[in-house]
């Protein structure tokens, strides 16, 4: 007789563990003869912000239009905390969305497009102006209440829209692409501020973009999208550091793909040799730029794969410098602190565990 | 820069065709209307009484409001028939949309007498309409009233100007952006309440601009009552015809003429307003 067989699960273990509030099931869409979402998987947690990342027609929008009901899937399920969405009209489920141009209503007023959603869904009449006002208070748009969308900055009218999605207390809010319209600078202050009320309100934000950066600023979770299918689901953190993909490792930030050799648990590439894991025959490495040092610059610490390579190009960049580097007749790219100066040759320094295998 | 003798060139066109056919006829008519018309030939004296005359003689008046009734009639009933014709084609015809539009725009090509015949023939006591109902024994005899009646002019004009109600109502539902739909159906309203408080409010300039069109079209038709209308649904615009033709009372003509001019301007200033109002792109 075991003494722990017939024992539930010590309290520990699910008492850190979050629940999954929407779960899409081996969703596929076709437009015509152009299959634009492949048998999709994917749950998002409670109170996750989830980044759908992707090239332009890699079927992010496709999906976030799935989960908002504006387009029916031609097969799978979409399902929220026990209950089937797909078959429910948009104006049924608990899902708003900030969309990409904003989407304003030009005839109402602020304060009316924000109320909108309440008037319709039958929220009590001596509610409405209350929960308007705080949705506009948290975008800090109060004053603009009685102006016309119109007379609005993209910024400001970013804001309305947001407030606009969030006055229904959706379980989920959807954003499509809401920062691609503003200039850079807006954008990055938008960025700071779209997060933090996110934690401020603790609902699930599903992010759809096309800039790596923005995904990595944001997100709990990066979904990359290429082809109608998922290439990687993970943190920004592990997406950038263990890429599963030679796209996924191209896509997001820059990376050197190395077209290496594996036998008897040895890498080699070139010249080099380095202890690898026991894969066997072709194999793609990708070692980021940050992760090649400069010997000169400091201690090379044990196990270290040490070599020679040409200075071909240094590209300044204020805090660091890019170096355009031949090695063995092949480009490598280096990111390392701003350099006084450099010889023609140099020695440098990379880790065998920042070289990760990639599937092609 | 151009300059000015291009300038004035270029202008002096338009400003001669104002001034030749738009213009002048109107000062004409604006003179003769307070001339007046002494054993039968125009005497050029001034006087009001033309305009005394419409007051006073009940005929002018009635007129005048038999002509507002079948306009207003064939407003409604063309924004009836448009809207939900240019709503659905805007909306849900999809791939259909271009022949669709076509089929709506082709009856422009033909001509309005031919258009007034047809329905002669369709409406008359040995017609299509009575033929009908009277093979399905419905009737025993031919039905008189089809034809030579308002009901029948307000048919006619109602079919003629459909098409320049559902034109501009179809550009405006067109040119709202179809995001909105999904916004509204995002946060929450069924496809009723959508239509009742984005599409209608965003499509009032385009029906506002087609009712205008189909009303001050009506009111100087004068064809229609003479093909289909009879005695009974005479209109302003068949009045002026005549007092201009064989009753040869030019100024009183005039008169009339100023009259639904007045009205049919402060209409098109008024709508103009409103449409201004409205236009929130």
């Amino acid at each position: 007789m075991t003494p722990t067989g017939s024992n539930p699960p010590p309290l520990a273990e699910n008492s850190g563990q979050t629940w999954t509030l929407l779960e899409i099931r081996r969703i596929a869409k076709r437009f015509g003869s152009r299959q634009v979402l492949k048998e999709i998987s994917l749950e998002i947690a409670c109170g996750e912000f989830l980044t759908l990342l992707g090239e332009s027609g890699s079927g992010k929008t496709t999906l976030l239009r799935l989960i908002a009901g504006f387009e029916q899937p031609t097969s799978g399920e979409i399902w929220m905390s026990g209950q089937r969405q797909d078959v429910l009209p948009p104006y049924q489920r608990r899902v708003n969305t900030v969309f990409q141009s904003y989407a304003l209503f030009p005839h109402l007023t602020v304060r009316e497009n924000v109320s909108y959603g309440l008037e319709v869904s039958g929220v009590a009449r001596d509610q409405i102006p209350g929960r308007a006002a705080e949705s506009l208070r948290m975008v800090k748009m109060e004053e603009f209440a009685g102006a016309r969308p119109s007379r609005l900055s993209g910024g400001q009218q970013q804001r309305v829209a947001l407030a606009r999605a969030l006055v229904n207390r959706p379980r989920l809010l959807l954003l499509d692409e809401p920062l691609s319209a503003l200039d850079a600078n807006l954008r990055k202050q938008m960025q700071g501020e779209l997060k933090s009320l996110q934690r401020e309100i603790g609902i699930t934000f599903l992010f759809v973009t096309h800039d790596q950066e923005e995904a990595m600023a944001l997100s709990d979770r990066i979904a990359l999208l290429r082809d109608g299918a998922l290439e990687q689901v993970a943190s920004p953190r592990e997406i950038y550091a263990h890429p599963a993909t030679r796209y996924t490792a191209e896509f997001i930030g820059q990376t050197n793909l190395l077209r290496g050799e594996v036998q008897d648990g040895l890498a080699r590439w070139e010249s080099l040799q380095w202890p690898a894991a026991p894969a066997v025959g072709a194999v793609l490495f990708s070692l980021r730029p940050e992760t090649i040092h400069l010997v000169a610059n400091g201690v090379v610490p044990p196990g270290a794969i040490r070599f020679h390579a040409n200075v071909r190009q240094r590209i300044f960049a204020g805090s660091t410098e890019q170096l355009e580097l031949e090695f063995a007749g092949q480009l490598l790219r280096a990111r390392v602190p701003v350099q006084d100066s450099l010889a023609g040759t140099e020695e440098l320094w990379f880790l065998p565990a920042d070289a990760i295998a990639v599937r092609e | 820069m151009y300059s000015r003798t291009y300038k004035t060139l270029v202008s002096l066109p338009p400003v001669l065709w104002v001034g030749l056919f738009l213009l002048l006829p109107y000062a004409l008519m604006l003179v003769h209307s307070f001339w007046m018309v002494r054993d039968g030939v125009i005497v050029h004296q001034w006087s009001l009484q033309n305009y005394s005359k419409l007051f006073e003689n009940p005929l002018y008046l009635d007129v005048l409001f038999r002509t507002m009734r079948i306009a207003v009639s064939v407003t409604l009933l063309s924004l009836l028939l448009g809207y939900p014709l240019a709503y659905y084609m805007s909306f849900h015809a999809g791939a259909r949309k271009d022949l669709l539009y076509q089929l709506v725009i082709v009856p422009l090509w033909v001509s309005y007498l031919v258009r007034g015949y047809a329905w002669k023939t369709i409406l008359g006591s040995e017609g299509v309409l009575n033929g009908f109902l009277q093979y399905v024994h419905v009737t025993r005899e031919p039905v008189s009233f089809f034809l030579y009646s308002p009901f029948a002019v307000v048919l006619m004009l109602t079919h003629i100007y459909t098409p320049f109600v559902f034109l501009p109502l179809y550009a405006s539902l067109e040119h709202i952006p179809r995001n909105l739909v999904e916004a509204s159906q995002d946060l929450g309203a069924g496809s009723l309440a959508t239509f009742a408080r984005v599409i209608l409010p965003l499509s009032l300039p385009g029906l506002l601009a087609g009712a205008t069109f189909a009303f001050v079209l009506t009111l100087g038709d004068f064809l229609a009552p003479q093909l289909v209308g009879g005695p009974s649904s005479i209109m302003v615009a068949n009045i002026v015809q005549s007092l201009f033709g064989t009753a040869y009372d030019w100024p009183l003509g005039a008169a009339i003429s100023v009259c639904i001019l007045l009205l049919t301007v402060s209409l098109l200033f008024l709508t103009e307003r409103l449409e201004k109002r409205w236009a929130f792109q």
